[in-house]
């Protein structure tokens, strides 16, 4: 399976995948369980709001905040607004196409975007000036740069970041009017939700699957850990199956990894 | 006929970039205008009599009629089958071209002889800029291949990696006791009786990759498969 | 919505310095990367003052759809676009009519240059991502643009380089910064192939005498000039940093 339209592997390559694994081994002296060499840095697009830039092994992601003012959603008139978006830019890929996103680029954001939401990381509530009128807007934009496999950790750890790095000018508000006061402030922060993505591979799952493992997987699943260990998001795409004991260990594995990759985020954004 | 300055042979060149004045000939990736030939590439400039040109330092697969390739077979059509040899074109491969079906048959026959995914060692009959090339895949050591690493490393190092009159290729051969079909478009199939030597001839591979320009080579690559073997591990030098 | 935007005063102050503290004939602080994607078949990374922008090169490639084929050259597209974040406000995905402008004129400028005879019915797609834009992203792009198509191994004349100049308060200047573009009188960019001054790109808008334009477009090839040598330069330090590490690897060391 591919998560995106990719250059097709070639059979003898997946089998040579497939027969690592097998021996829990895999194309670059990785361990099932081990993530490629991740860089986190923060605050690189001093414009936005907030801003983080991940290399996951090969893969390259640009997350970019900014928080504005707006309308609220009239079912939750005292919620601010998170609006997550995901750009599959053409340069990242062969097979990315210039044109509107796509059903991958949007379960990407959506992926994403329930992580945060479904653990509350952000307080929406704290972001309201005037319930039924007037609330901050946050948009985390996910900008794709380099793909070479498991996006959506990469993104998911992305957006983390860039969250945590955001700063808003301080404010009060005076008869439902915000008024800009010295001094920056971060956004209301209460929760890091983490992406585990696994990619099942023969009968084996794999954790941060390459693109070219990617290729030669038959299911992915994403499970997305929130602070005290419970999850918050799940995701599973492809046309493979998963038996029950083995999305009992991927959720095991992705609660034991996942604080791992928090305190490397956490580090990353101080 | 006065010949001007020139650079000195294997200095490193940029599109644009004056190499010689007066009596030269443009040669690969040059041009000549004004009496001056100028580099259309990034690459080391070299000299062949009065024939200037550049070996470039990266770039894609444009196919010679007569190179060995090894491709991946992408479609499969009414006469034969698209090729991916990872050049700017489509190469074809007509069912008459190997020792399958030789009529235009339904897809499942000629399915039955390569199928997609499959991985194909061939040579190139014939290419010209206006139409895709035509490969073949009946000469003796040709056809699919079913088992093997996979590798696939620039083009321009592949010339490095066969060594003058095949030296180089032969000594990792014999050294690693592995059979290794290098593709001109870059591919390279390492088959061995052990995934050790399979791996070390992977790691020589790599090394005369990132090498390819230097000198004493030959010497480093038996070095290390020394090592390896001593040691029953594969002694990568540190990648910078 | 993180500083508070108030109009200056002055674009150029009584010691004849520019917002920024630079002289008129200054360009920004420049920085260029070659080569700094995996998939792309060339790539360049690019800062110009506070420009940060990417360029790529897929290509030459097989066409798709079939039909854009060209059956004596390569087809060249290009697509100029900037992420949602790259702005003051955040701007949507969707390409803008000005997004759709500026790729054809980018394409304009470096098409010239390269020798796409060579490659009959394939496509060359270039791609310029604006990651944050300060004014000047085309001419930045072009310059990251050339630098990404020599990395692809895209055969060329020549590079091509672009560097904007304009006028603000009455004085021409070199390389406008963003708000020296938005408040300022003109705004010329140029686009040339060094190795013969044509010129591939013009544009301007904005009010500038004969005289004025005579002195910006001076001022523009000049510095064009200046950033064509920083792509020499990007160019040869990617490729020999590698040839000298594995020299230096070849040193015999102490007792071996």
């Amino acid at each position: 399976m591919s998560s995106t339209k990719q250059p097709a592997i070639a059979k003898i390559e997946a089998k040579t995948i497939i027969d690592l694994i097998a021996s829990n081994r895999r194309m670059d002296e990785r361990t099932p369980t081990d993530y490629r060499e991740l860089k986190i840095e923060v605050g690189v697009i001093e414009k936005a709001n907030g801003s983080a830039k991940v290399h996951l092994g090969k893969t390259k992601i640009l997350v970019g905040v900014k928080v504005e003012l707006g309308d609220p959603f009239p079912d939750t008139p005292e919620d601010g607004i998170l609006t997550v978006n995901a750009e599959l830019v053409p340069l990242a890929s062969p097979s990315f196409e210039p044109g509107p996103p796509d059903e991958n680029s949007i379960e990407l954001a959506r992926v994403v975007d329930r992580g945060i939401r479904e653990s509350k990381a952000i307080d929406l509530k704290k972001l309201c000036i005037e319930p039924g009128k007037k609330v901050f807007v946050v948009f985390v934009d996910v900008y794709v740069l380099d793909h070479d496999g498991n996006l959506i950790d990469a993104s998911a750890l992305g957006a983390l970041a860039a969250i945590l790095n955001a700063k808003m000018r301080d404010y009060e508000i005076k008869d439902n009017e915000v008024i800009y006061k010295e001094g920056l402030i971060p956004l209301p922060i209460q929760n890091y939700p983490i992406a585990t993505t696994m990619g099942k591979i023969g009968s084996s799952l794999v954790i941060d699957p390459s693109l070219k493992e990617e290729q030669a997987m038959t299911a992915r699943l994403t499970v997305t850990i929130e602070k005290n260990g419970h999850i918050c998001a799940m995701q599973m795409a492809g046309l493979g199956e998963l038996s029950i004991d083995e999305l009992k260990k991927a959720v095991e594995m992705a609660v034991t990894k996942s604080s791992e990759m928090r305190a490397r985020v956490m580090e990353a954004a101080k | 006929m006065i010949l001007s300055e020139v650079v000195e042979k294997k200095r490193l060149v940029v599109p644009g970039e004056q190499l010689a004045e007066g009596d030269y000939l443009p040669g690969e990736n040059t041009y000549k205008i004004d009496g001056k030939v100028y580099a259309s590439r990034v690459g080391l400039v070299d000299f062949s009599g009065n024939r200037v040109y550049v070996v470039p330092v990266k770039g894609g697969y444009m196919p010679l009629v007569d190179d060995p390739v090894i491709g991946r077979i992408a479609d499969i059509g009414m006469s034969g089958w698209t090729v991916d040899i990872g050049a700017p074109y489509p190469a074809m491969l007509p069912s008459s071209e190997t020792f399958g079906p030789r009529q235009p048959f339904a897809r499942t026959d000629l399915s039955k002889v390569f199928d997609v995914g499959d991985l194909v060692l061939a040579r190139v009959i014939s290419f010209d800029r206006t139409r895709d090339p035509l490969l073949t895949a009946k000469d003796p050591g040709l056809g699919r291949a079913s088992s093997g690493r996979l590798m696939r490393i620039s083009p321009a190092k592949i010339p490095r990696l066969i060594g003058r009159k095949g030296s180089m290729i032969s000594m990792l051969k014999g050294e690693t006791n592995c059979q290794i079909a290098v593709g001109q478009n870059g591919i390279v199939l390492i088959s061995g009786h052990s995934p050790f030597e399979e791996n070390l001839a992977m790691a020589a591979v790599s090394m005369i990759e990132r090498e390819a320009h230097t000198h004493g080579l030959t010497d480093r690559i038996r070095e290390m498969i020394d090592k390896s073997r001593k040691s029953g591990n594969v002694e990568q030098k540190d990648q910078t | 919505m993180l500083n508070k935007k108030t109009k200056p005063e002055r674009l150029i102050d009584d010691r004849g310095l520019r917002i920024d503290g630079r002289r008129p004939d200054e360009l920004r602080p420049i920085r260029m990367e070659v080569g700094v994607l995996d998939k792309a078949d060339g790539s360049a990374y690019i800062e110009q003052g506070k420009n940060k922008i990417l360029a790529a090169v897929y290509g030459p490639r097989e066409a798709h759809p079939r039909h854009v084929a060209l059956p004596d050259r390569a087809n060249i597209r290009c697509r100029y676009h900037m992420a949602p974040f790259s702005t003051e406000e955040r701007r949507s995905p969707a390409p803008s009519r000005r997004d759709m402008e500026l790729s054809k004129v980018i394409r304009e400028a470096v098409e010239p240059a390269i020798f796409s005879k060579y490659f009959p019915r394939t496509t060359i797609d270039i791609f310029i991502e604006i990651l944050q834009a300060d004014g000047g992203t085309r001419s930045a792009g072009i310059t990251g643009v050339s630098l990404a198509l020599a990395d692809a191994g895209v055969p060329m004349r020549d590079l091509v380089v672009a560097c904007a100049a304009g006028k603000v308060d009455g004085q021409v200047v070199v390389d406008l910064c963003d708000e020296e573009d938005k408040l300022g009188e003109a705004d010329l960019p140029v686009a040339m192939i060094p190795s013969s001054n044509a010129i591939t790109l013009v544009q301007m808008d904005g009010d500038l005498s004969p005289d004025e334009f005579e002195k910006a477009l001076s001022m523009a090839v000049d510095g064009c000039k200046k950033i064509h040598e920083m792509q020499n330069e990007a160019l040869k330090r990617k490729y020999l940093l590698i040839k000298e590490a594995v020299e230096e690897k070849m040193e015999p060391k102490e007792g071996e």
